[in-house]
């Protein structure tokens, strides 16, 4: 039995997080990894490297993003404080340039000159075009149909960026698919091209080194709160789609204690079995190189995930997230898509910021958490990006008039 | 001696070189499937490979992608596979059977299990694609003994130090993947395919089969050269896709099987 002791000697050396984690992939990918794995460690202690990602974090990044004390949305509420991270004025508008530039920097430490990524949201392939046109490399994203349909603003700005999108149609044309893409892609290409992945998930040394690239989120915030209120908050919340963002904030905090709750996507309710409530319903299996809680039938097939937030449309979730929850280090709750969707208008009238969907899933579960607790407690919440490019399908669904939850 | 090594010792003597066909089990449904096997058998396969169906095969190209979702509408599952190698193995007590499999199927269906199981469907050997020698143990440390080889794989980017590692936890034979790419990618590098075999026999002594890509006799022939054997899968998976019947799949077996004699 792996207690909370255990964690902090974790992964081991080949990437596992207890019983998650580890490298399944195709021989073919195996040496690229290995090699990934080599060159990740080496920059690690390289001064340069750090001093380099740091100044592109301030200067390019607009790094520190701020950390916002929602007053109007704190009285609404009648309860806890709510502070929001604002990832969303992150350079553009997510966290996930984070990641992509630290990934972006050690590609070219590597000398590749192509990088392929895969996105949901879009989020992760705009940043992943913008830091390729940054660094002069080539660049190509995979991307589902669906998405490609549901976040069309996205895939315009990927390709002013100068990146191709790939659009996927197998499958249910989502996250997944695109990423099953992109591993095909990568083992044909595996030579010369560098694959960004964009979240906790993939193969070792995939999920320590994005979580490595967004402990800033964290770090950042754990400094923040301390200057506005003296002390730690009493509960962290952010959603949960492969849990980027979330081990991003959760990850400096786990020494403190403090209590943790990862928002999944309950889609049109976890009860239904449309929703992508990966670990709040899933069991373990493997997908996409790691164990993990995974959406899977009786015979090891993968379920399709379902929700309205196409970054959180997937049915893994990253293995270091999996031992947390086994653990008790974080908590994984659900929203549905209409309980998102009523976080967004909120926010939107009561402190002028357009959350995007996957943020307004942490949103909506801190809105009814915040309402529980005393006026003395503190929720921190890590609002991962700006909403612009979910209009369309907010706007689908109404435009929240008379909205007053 | 299991039947692999049997059979591939067989070969050598006679000067012939294996003819290993792959089907996803189950596609376009099992009657089918059953009735493709036989053919591929008496057509003259030396080793049968039953593809486990899985939702994301992530080493497939779009061939077996589409022979996996028929088999998966089909109803098809791993338990359904080992039943089809039951059948096989009471029709054709000789010859060699590999289950070949993503990891997550097998995970589900629990490693102790599908030792035993596989065994007593008359299974030889498996083949996980997804599971490199990083992570194999935690599946064969679940096997009660060593009555099913594991196959294992070499790609051309393995390095020579790696694929000697491999060799040593090999059994069966040695699965090597012709190119750089996934399943049914065209362009196969003839010479360069065979430089890895001979890198790859350099530091094995067991039966090297080449496989991904080789969709000719002729192809298969250049390449029989120098391994033990040529592995063909996307080829017949096409055949099944187009609605061959079993006379068609038999003949192109046979012509595969002539190339390599």
């Amino acid at each position: 039995m792996i207690t909370k002791d255990d964690y902090h000697d974790m992964p081991d050396a080949r990437g596992h997080f207890g019983p998650y984690g580890g490298r399944y992939v195709a021989e073919t990918l195996m040496p690229a990894i290995l090699e990934l794995s080599a060159a990740y460690e080496s920059v690690q202690a390289d001064p340069a490297f750090r001093d380099e990602l740091s100044s592109l974090f301030t200067h390019y990044a607009g790094r520190p993003t701020p950390l916002f004390f929602a007053r109007r949305l704190t009285e609404k509420m009648g309860g806890a404080k709510i502070y929001l991270k604002r990832e969303d004025l992150a350079h553009t508008g997510a966290h996930k340039i984070n990641n992509v530039l630290g990934q972006a920097l050690l590609a070219r430490f590597m000398g590749k000159t192509k990088v392929i990524a895969e996105t949901g949201a879009g989020q992760h392939g705009v940043a992943t075009a913008t830091a390729a046109a940054l660094f002069g490399m080539e660049c190509q994203v995979f991307m589902g149909v669906e998405d490609v349909r549901r976040q069309a603003p996205n895939v315009s700005r990927m390709e002013l960026l100068g990146a191709t999108v790939i659009p996927v149609a197998s499958g249910t044309g989502t996250l997944k698919d695109a990423m099953n893409e992109a591993l095909r892609y990568w083992v044909g290409a595996v030579r010369d091209t560098y694959y960004v992945i964009g979240s906790v998930a993939g193969p070792h040394p995939y999920p320590v080194m994005v979580r490595d690239f967004q402990r800033v989120i964290g770090d950042e915030a754990r400094q923040q709160i301390l200057e506005a209120e003296g002390r730690l908050p009493d509960l962290l919340a952010a959603c949960v789609g492969g849990g980027s963002n979330a081990m991003g904030l959760f990850y400096p905090f786990v020494a403190d204690n403090v209590e943790m709750a990862g928002v999944e996507a309950g889609g049109s309710g976890v009860e239904t079995g449309k929703h992508a409530a990966t670990l709040t319903a899933g069991s373990v299996g493997v997908l996409h190189g790691s164990k993990s809680y995974l959406l899977q039938d009786e015979n090891g097939q993968v379920l399709e995930a379902h929700s309205i937030s196409a970054g959180l449309d997937y049915p893994g979730v990253g293995p270091e997230h999996s031992l947390f929850k086994d653990l008790g280090v974080a908590r994984y709750e659900s929203v549905t898509d209409s309980e998102a969707l009523a976080a967004f208008h909120t926010l939107a009238r009561t402190e002028g910021i357009l959350p995007a969907l996957e943020s307004s899933h942490a949103l909506a579960w801190t809105m009814k958490e915040a309402a529980k607790r005393p006026k003395d407690q503190i929720i921190l919440m890590n609002l991962s990006g700006r909403g612009d490019k979910d209009l369309s399908i907010v706007l689908e669904h109404g435009k929240g008039e008379g909205e007053t939850s | 001696m299991n039947r692999i090594t049997k059979t591939f010792q067989t070969l050598a003597i006679r000067g012939e070189k294996a003819l290993v066909a792959f089907v996803s089990a189950g596609d376009p449904d099992r009657a089918r499937s059953l009735s493709i096997l036989r053919a591929l058998a008496r057509g003259g396969a030396d080793v049968l490979e039953l593809g486990v169906p899985f939702s994301d095969p992530t080493a497939d190209g779009p061939v077996i992608q589409r022979a996996s979702q028929r088999a998966l509408a089909s109803g098809m599952n791993l338990a359904g596979v080992l039943s089809l190698c039951r059948e096989i193995r009471d029709e054709f007590p000789d010859l060699p059977v590999v289950i070949f499999s993503y990891y997550n199927p097998i995970l589900a269906y629990g490693g102790a299990r599908f030792y035993r199981d596989a065994l007593a469907a008359g299974a030889d050997g498996t083949l996980v694609v997804d599971l490199p020698p990083e992570e194999s143990d935690e599946l064969t440390d679940a096997w009660e003994g060593d009555g099913l080889c594991l196959i294992r794989l070499v790609a051309p980017t393995t390095p020579t130090e790696r694929m000697r590692a491999i060799a040593e936890k090999a059994s069966g034979f040695v699965y090597l993947v012709s190119m750089t790419g996934v399943t049914g990618s065209s362009g196969l590098d003839s010479a360069d395919a065979a430089r890895v075999t001979r890198d790859l026999k350099a530091v094995t002594h067991l039966p090297v089969a080449v496989g991904f890509g080789v969709s000719t006799p002729e192809q298969a022939a250049v390449l029989g050269a120098e391994a033990d054997g040529v592995v063909v899968g996307s080829a017949f998976c096409r055949m099944i896709e187009e609605g061959a019947d079993d006379d068609a799949i038999r003949a192109f077996a046979a012509s595969l099987k002539k190339s390599l004699k």
